[in-house]
């Protein structure tokens, strides 16, 4: 069955409804369910990430787009039911033992999260807590440690790295522990670096500085990168594809540059609308109507069918598979239009 | 012309801190010869990142804080002493919101009790009166009698600074400050949130003052935008015009801050962090950051002045632009 699109694109049937062809993934997740006490707040969800690749994934609150990486690394707490794959470079995580994890995190996946200061440790000087993951990771020691923490610091931007070395946590800004974080995430030399909303914390001019180093990097070391975030603009700007998750499922996933321009689902043109613009006449925001459901009370079909304004019969009977929509675009909705025109304004932002 | 229900005449705030036990007292200027004033009926955005005084400005024009210098009108008169009869009575008249909705609930009273205290402080009417004024305002911002029997914890993040907002209008304000009121809320719910106070203004011709560090969200709702750097407002003028056409190099930087703004053609990266304000920097509290400093930008603090109708901005470089354009003509 071939499906003749709007847009000039066609698609055979189920077989190419799959994530784009990537070279060998670096990282795979597959079909992850997490449950907390019986209530399921992932529910199977595939992923791939190529080597290098910087990775968008936005979402509101609840939508579980920091459990996925919490669950992927085994660091949710023991109440919580973790299933399917979790392979790196074709290995399973999940349920691995603790060594072979102790190998992998900070090693070969660092994470780094929003408040810089409470993930750092406030009485030890931020050069020996860097030290110390040069020595776990690398095997580094003494003078060798420590000429490689200064280099790390030069490499993050923190200007006069050999005092700040015998800085605490307190005597730096946010925006300096923040890029500590940054270089206690590199001593390992990781393959993969999630960031978990790195500049939720941070004031708008020092966001835009540890987003350009984010990317600067990325290009220099060729490790990839998770960017996390409730900020579409941010993520838009920042990342070559971008992943919009609703309830603990991806509903859509997408080359950046349609991000703004022309996005598939509903959900996604949602928060766009409900973004104020920049540029133009100042409009009503458009607002989602209703809630994000409670877990533990799910919609039999599409979660979002409830908010939805193009809610269809077929929405509340089963859940939408995440499929393509044109080359390269996935999204999980029933409804198999075009990609919807946008207003002007936002048309505008993608060219700038 | 009346009085405007806001008016901030050249106010200073300092602190004092110590450094160590034994330290020598160290002066901290966290706000610094700000003017500002809020008309009636309209909003004015207060930007500027941490640190920049915004949240002091706005405790000081409520009354919360005593400016050290300068003074802090409503009506042309006086804002009372915190805690005098007077300030208590005209509190009721100017409502502060803050960032986070269910730090300012209590968490063991049901929504109802708590949007209807500020009349029962006041001794508003009866007591049956006072019920039906806080179910009718509740009502106003989008929430139901069944809503004001629950606790804050059952509500929604969006619920509940909607009734935050219903217990600062049930005195029927004419300003409200509103600190950061939306930056908790995810995108959706800010949506909600932004559309309510304007509604609520064109209904009820409410003043806000409104900080916040999204420009975004205060272009949306602003009428004037004042930008505040290290205790100072370095830009002031119409919201239009500051964001189309700004002047000040900080502001300039902030606007191509903004992610996907659409403005911007290139983003200005600046060196460093804001300092902190027990360590300003001599002249114009800018120019370690500015790319554009001079000689004179460390040696002189600039004054605010005109650069067209309305828009004043506290830089030599942008005034000495304004004029040469101004010689041309």
């Amino acid at each position: 069955m071939t499906t003749q699109f709007p847009g000039g694109i066609a698609v055979d049937g189920v077989a190419k409804a799959m994530a784009p062809p990537l070279a060998t993934p670096l990282l795979e997740i597959q079909n992850l369910t997490v449950e907390f006490d019986g209530v399921r707040t992932i529910h199977g969800l595939n992923l791939r990430i190529a080597p290098g690749e910087m990775l968008g994934v936005v979402g509101e609150s609840g939508s579980g787009k920091s459990v996925t990486w919490l669950a992927a690394l085994g660091l949710l707490p023991a109440k919580a039911a973790v299933s399917g794959r979790v392979l790196l470079q074709g290995e399973q995580l999940l349920g691995a033992s603790a060594s072979t994890l102790e190998q992998v995190r900070g090693r070969r996946i660092a994470m780094i999260f929003q408040d810089p200061a409470s993930a750092l440790n406030p009485v030890m000087r931020v050069g020996t807590q860097l030290s110390e993951a040069l020595v776990l990771h690398r095997g580094l020691q003494g003078a060798a440690a420590r000429a490689e923490a200064k280099r790390l610091f030069d490499l993050v931007g923190l200007p006069d790295a050999a005092a700040r070395l015998d800085a605490y946590p307190h005597e730096l800004s946010g925006g300096q522990n923040q890029r500590v974080m940054i270089a206690m995430a590199l001593a390992g030399e990781p393959d993969l670096l999630v960031a978990d909303e790195p500049t939720t914390a941070l004031d708008v001019t020092v966001q835009a500085q540890i987003l350009d180093l984010l990317g600067t990097i990325r290009e220099e070391t060729g490790m990839a990168v998770v960017l996390i975030s409730h900020d579409l603009g941010v993520i838009s700007e920042t990342c070559a594809r971008v992943v919009v998750m609703y309830c603990g499922r991806v509903v859509e996933d997408t080359p950046a540059e349609y991000l703004l321009d022309s996005p598939l689902h509903p959900y996604t043109r949602g928060l766009l609308a409900a973004l104020p613009s920049f540029a133009g006449p100042r409009r009503r925001l458009a607002t989602i109507e209703g809630q994000v459901p409670n877990p533990a009370l799910m919609p039999p079909g599409c979660a979002f069918a409830p908010r939805c304004p193009e809610r269809q019969w077929m929405c509340d009977t089963a859940v939408p598979a995440l499929a393509m929509k044109a080359r390269g675009r996935l999204a999980a909705c029933v409804a198999m239009q075009a990609p919807q025109a946008v207003p002007l304004h936002w048309r505008r932002s993608a060219q700038a | 012309m009346t009085d405007p229900i806001l008016q901030l005449n050249h106010v200073s705030r300092r602190y004092t801190s110590r450094q160590g036990l034994f330290g020598r007292g160290l002066t901290v200027h966290a706000v610094d010869d700000v003017s500002l004033s809020v008309g009636n009926g309209t909003t004015v955005g207060l930007v500027g990142e941490s640190g920049s005084g915004k949240s002091t400005t706005g405790r000081m024009a409520l009354g919360f804080e005593p400016p050290d210098d300068g003074e802090v009108l409503t009506h042309g008169q006086p804002v009372p002493r915190a805690g005098s009869p007077a300030w208590r009575k005209m509190r009721a008249n100017m409502q502060m919101i803050y960032q986070d909705p269910l730090a300012a609930l209590d968490r063991r009273l049901p929504i109802l009790h708590q949007v209807r205290e500020p009349l029962d402080i006041h001794a508003v009417g009866d007591a049956k009166g006072r019920t039906d004024a806080a179910l009718a305002v509740l009502n106003s911002v989008g929430l139901g009698a069944e809503h004001g029997l629950r606790l804050p914890h059952e509500l929604s993040g969006g619920q509940r600074q909607r009734a935050v907002l219903a217990r600062a209008l049930v005195t029927r304000p004419e300003l409200l400050v509103c600190d950061e009121p939306v930056s908790a809320l995810d995108v959706s719910i800010q949506a909600q949130v932004v559309n309510l106070l304007v509604d609520l203004q064109a209904r009820l011709g409410l003043s806000i003052l409104f900080i916040s560090h999204d420009l975004r969200v205060v272009r949306q709702i602003s009428h004037r935008i004042a930008v505040m750097y290290l205790g100072r407002i370095v830009e002031y003028g119409d919201t239009d015009r500051i964001l189309g056409a700004p002047a000040h190099p900080y502001t300039q930087a902030l606007i191509s801050a903004v992610p996907a703004s659409g403005f911007h053609r290139k983003r200005i990266l600046l060196k460093g962090e804001p300092p902190s304000p027990s360590a300003r920097p001599s002249g114009c509290a800018f120019h370690p950051r500015c790319p554009e400093a001079r000689a004179q930008c460390a040696a002189e603090s600039p004054v605010m002045r005109e650069v067209c109708d309305g828009h004043h901005v506290a830089c030599h470089l942008a005034i000495g632009v304004a004029n040469r354009a101004w010689e041309q003509t």
